[in-house]
């Protein structure tokens, strides 16, 4: 059996001297240079955190410095800041708060590479959990006509050459936002990942049916790379420690792709468990579970990185947010803006970002949730302009009539 | 002349071991003899027609004559599919109205509510915290313990179910075509399983709906997805209510007045194609036509229901025909009727069409005659695809080969071709999800892209080559195939014969002299390395390898 799989491995090797393809995106390493970058370490990174289920942005960002708050959750408010008390909320600038349970975000706030945007989301009403993830992801509030997401529609904009590590999703299927025709890589694991069985690499090496070549050529390099990069051998650097939870692994993988110089371009994951109808809790309990294994791995990766993150910014987002008053679960129901997580070097942080919109009666969205003040697509559309670089946002954002002057500033 | 010899090779071991298995075929009508089809006509047809050959159904065609082999795929209630019924008793929901479906299939959260049960704590931190999993795993038994004593399923199954039932058809039915087409208009009309009640309206949906209809009138099939509660539900029109009388009724936080989407997407998706000629203007008329159109209580059947007031009564014009107040449920039956007498639909309709049987990029020339037939024949789909299948276009050698298998005709493909079978368990269901394309959970409106750039990708095509290995070694539980097909008695079968019945069965024998020869000296290699024992799984191997190749890609 091993003689056989070592012969497979010769006839393999023979072929890519003899005829092998040179994969697309390695002619396009050539032409790095022309993206402005010198390629490599110097790309600038973007990785999307999607919060499933509808994240509460006041229990996340708290606005303790307003009193329609408190009124209105008796049981599930955080409360606001006492020195030297874990279970309130962390100052960041005296009105606003970060939740208890996201302290390991506290010193990159600190550090000038963690920012907020508060009452953010789409303007869309509808408060379908699945109609309002599909317009985050297509990019399009209140259109659902298109297959396209708008990861993919920036994909779309470079050259089409590239690394099959370009954009790369952790999870069982492509999300929406990076469908369409720009290629793009869905993984659960990295172990899980590859061909198993030999003898296929020569199959689609110069067999004239180029499509099939292509695909097969960067497949076949994607596994090299991989293996170049040894991923069970990783070890987070800087005293780093990612939950070990399915969130947790992504956002690992998702470093060790980064510090693997694979072309890594967009990188997507996803966190579950924010629909939070029933005991909600406060500064402990379910909300609080899910917001420190969330927070936890964003710092893991932040910490891991270390010097990288100067190119690397983690766009967090959730579908809508939730309802001002408690119900009489203790929880809260489908509301409308909630709160986004921008981090990484190029961010200016130490800020919450956004106008508060007041938690008065009349001040709500309906009588009843957080209003609208920043459409998702304002950030969005600053992010990819000036940290990856495209240049036309209606291209990205159809029929979105933002433009550079909305942006919050986000972005240094 | 090798792929000859090889067809006939293959079929006729075929015919010696399996005949048995095929369902038999009702005597054709006579037709006037024909000049023999070649082979790679036949396996064109195959693949194009169906879900790829069976052992043995090239020479069925042959014998046939493909004119005879195509008529009677149109007329599928002539294809006896009586051995099917058994492979389908399993799949119970499929033939379940929708409020049966809500009481078997209850949500468990219906269940905790019976049982005095907190919601669910997130159970992702259950290894965090605890003190909590003594609770969850109590709670966990319970819940169980309810679903197994009153004989409930979680939602969960009714996807297994769906998917299952789809892929056993797909691979035991002889009525092909039919499934061929289901698959076409489930894309055509998609609808995302997870998006809320449509869990328990899907089933009835393809049941209903999409099914009976395939093969039929164009028309008929709209209507019937324009009544079904999964797509009323899927695109929002069972919320959609005259804006006058939601007015003063409408409490906050619901949905309520015109809604849009199914109007929309109705032009948009289903009928003119997005450059069909509408305007915003007739967006809204049309959804004014369909105010009303809901889904009754699942306390009641579930059904579609018109409800009067919650109908716009006033005066619409769509598409420059005008429709008069008063009209009721008639608004939108003339809407339906509108749009399917549109040229934009017949167009739009034919190229799709065309673009699933022929080629990506289709040939303008067959899209106008498939046009033509459509608007003479007011819809009928059987004629546009009897033009379609008995087209110069479609019989060119242009069009061989040119289509990239998606991921369910592959796993179909191969599974039929080594004369496989498949009880429908999930794991086949799952490794078609792999490969991109999971049944009935695409989440757009647009169902897949019918191109090849949707699935050849390099993590899609590393899965497809996992999934040939995992096939031919019997990975896949609930689905087997044959290896022993080239294996015959098992005497004194080298790599070289194994190989070339493996060519043979697959590919029809037709395979590029490149990729012949990487497989053999693969093959060399191997047997070169003392590997002659244990010929099943050298067998499994070779079936592998050509599961692999970019030939068997196609179809």
């Amino acid at each position: 059996m091993k003689q056989t799989r070592r012969t497979f491995m010769k006839t393999s090797g023979m072929a890519l001297v003899g005829f092998a393809a040179i994969p697309s995106f390695l002619k396009r390493a050539a032409f790095a240079g022309t993206r402005g970058t010198s390629g490599g370490a110097d790309r600038p990174v973007l990785i999307v955190v999607f919060q499933r289920g509808a994240a509460d942005g006041m229990s996340m960002v708290v606005p303790f410095g307003d009193p329609g708050y408190y009124a209105s959750r008796p049981q599930i408010a955080i409360a606001a800041p006492l020195r030297g008390d874990p279970e309130r909320a962390i100052d960041l600038d005296g009105f606003f708060g970060l939740h208890p349970a996201l302290a390991d975000l506290k010193p990159i706030y600190d550090t000038g590479h963690l920012a907020m945007v508060h009452a953010v989301g789409s303007p869309d009403s509808t408060r379908s959990h699945f109609d309002a993830q599909d317009y985050m992801e297509s990019g399009t509030p209140g259109e659902k006509s298109g297959s396209d997401g708008w990861v993919n529609r920036l994909l779309q904009g470079e050259p089409a050459a590239a690394s099959p590590f370009r954009a790369v999703a952790f999870g069982q299927s492509l999300p929406r936002t990076m469908m369409g025709p720009a290629p793009a890589l869905a993984m659960t694991t990295f172990a899980e990942f590859g061909v198993r069985g030999n003898g296929f690499e020569s199959l689609y090496a110069g067999n004239g049916d180029d499509m099939l070549a292509n695909a097969g050529a960067e497949t076949f390099q994607a596994m090299k790379l991989l293996k170049k990069a040894d991923p069970a051998k990783y070890a987070p650097e800087h005293g780093a420690r990612y939950p070990n939870t399915t969130f947790g692994h992504s956002l690992q993988q998702i470093a060790q792709l980064i510090k693997a110089d694979v072309g890594l371009e967009v990188a997507f994951a996803d966190i579950g468990g924010w629909d939070t109808h029933a005991n909600q809790g406060s500064a402990r309990g379910q909300l609080a579970n899910g917001l420190r294994e969330f927070g936890g791995a964003i710092a893991a990766l932040y910490n891991d990185l270390g010097d990288r993150m100067n190119n690397v910014i983690v766009m967090t987002m959730t579908e809508f947010g939730r309802t001002l008053k408690q119900n009489g679960s203790g929880g809260t129901d489908h509301g409308h803006a909630s709160a986004m997580f921008l981090l990484g070097g190029p961010v200016k942080g130490g800020k919450v970002f956004g106008t508060w919109p007041g938690l008065a009666p009349e001040q709500l969205n309906e009588g009843r949730d957080l209003a609208l003040t920043t459409d998702f697509r304002t950030v969005f559309s600053e992010v990819a302009t000036r940290h990856l670089g495209a240049t036309i946002i209606g291209a990205i954002f159809p029929r979105f009539n933002g433009s550079r002057k909305d942006f919050r500033g986000v972005i240094v | 002349m090798i792929s000859r010899r090889g067809i006939m090779m293959a079929a006729s071991v075929a015919v010696l071991l399996f005949c048995a298995m095929l369902p038999a075929p009702p005597v054709p009508r006579p037709l006037p003899a024909d000049i023999p089809a070649s082979d790679r006509e036949i396996i064109h047809l195959l693949n194009r027609i169906g879900f790829g050959p069976r052992p043995g159904d090239p020479e069925r065609v042959r014998r046939m004559g493909i004119d005879a082999y195509i008529e009677l795929q149109l007329h599928p209630e002539r294809i006896d599919d009586g051995s099917l019924a058994a492979r389908l008793a399993g799949f119970a929901v499929m033939s379940m109205p929708i409020a049966e479906a809500y009481r078997n299939y209850p949500q468990q959260s219906d269940i905790r509510k019976q049982l005095g049960l907190a919601m669910p704590e997130k159970n992702r931190a259950a290894d965090s915290v605890a003190g909590d999993t003594v609770d969850v795993k109590a709670e966990r038994r319970m819940l169980q313990q309810y679903y197994q004593e009153h004989d409930l399923k979680a939602p969960k199954e009714m996807l297994n179910e769906l998917q299952g039932q789809r892929i056993v058809r797909a691979v035991h039915s002889g009525r092909q075509l039919q499934e061929v087409m289901t698959d076409f208009w489930l894309n055509h009309f998609n609808i995302f399983w997870g998006k809320g009640g449509d869990k328990w309206m899907m089933a009835s949906f393809e049941t209903n709906a999409i099914r009976p209809n395939a093969l039929g009138n164009f028309r008929d099939l709209l209507m019937a997805t324009a009544k079904s509660p999964a797509m009323l539900f899927y695109l929002d029109n069972y919320l959609s209510a005259s804006a006058q009388r939601a007015g003063n009724g409408a409490r906050a936080g619901r949905k309520s007045g015109i809604n849009e989407n199914y109007a929309r997407e109705i032009m948009e998706l289903h009928t003119l194609g997005v450059d069909g000629g509408y305007t915003q203007r007739d967006v809204q008329e049309v959804a004014r036509c369909f105010t009303g159109w809901t889904i009754d209580k699942a306390g009641s059947n579930g059904g579609f229901i018109f409800r009067p007031k919650l109908h716009d009564d006033g005066a619409k014009q769509v598409l420059g025909v005008d429709i008069p107040a008063g009209g009721g449920i008639s608004d939108g039956e003339k809407v339906i009727d509108i749009l399917a007498r549109q040229p934009g639909t017949a167009r739009f309709i034919a190229t799709k069409l065309v673009r699933r049987f022929v080629a990506d990029g289709p040939p303008q020339s067959l899209v106008n005659r498939v046009a033509d037939v459509y608007t003479r024949t007011g819809g009928d789909i059987a004629a546009m695809l009897g033009t379609i299948l008995t087209s110069n276009e479609f019989r060119g050698p242009e069009a061989y080969r040119a289509k990239i298998k998606s991921p369910f005709e592959l796993a179909v493909s191969a599974i039929r071709a080594l004369d496989g079978g498949t009880d429908g368990s999930p794991r086949i269901a799952g490794s078609i999800a792999k490969m991109g394309e999971a049944l009935y959970m695409y989440q757009p409106p647009t169902g897949y892209p019918d191109r090849a750039a949707q699935w050849v990708n390099t993590g899609a095509l590393a899965e497809r080559l996992n999934f040939g290995q995992a096939l031919a070694a019997g990975r896949i539980p609930g689905t087997t195939v044959n290896a022993g097909l080239l294996v015959g008695d098992g005497t004194g079968i080298g790599a070289e014969a194994l190989l070339e019945r493996a060519v043979n069965l697959l590919l029809g024998g037709d395979i590029s002299s490149g990729t012949r020869a990487v497989l053999q000296r693969s093959l060399n290699d191997g047997v070169a390395a003392g590997n002659r024992q244990g010929a099943p799984s050298e067998a499994a191997r070779v079936i592998g390898l050509v599961l692999g190749t970019p030939e068997f890609q196609r179809r």
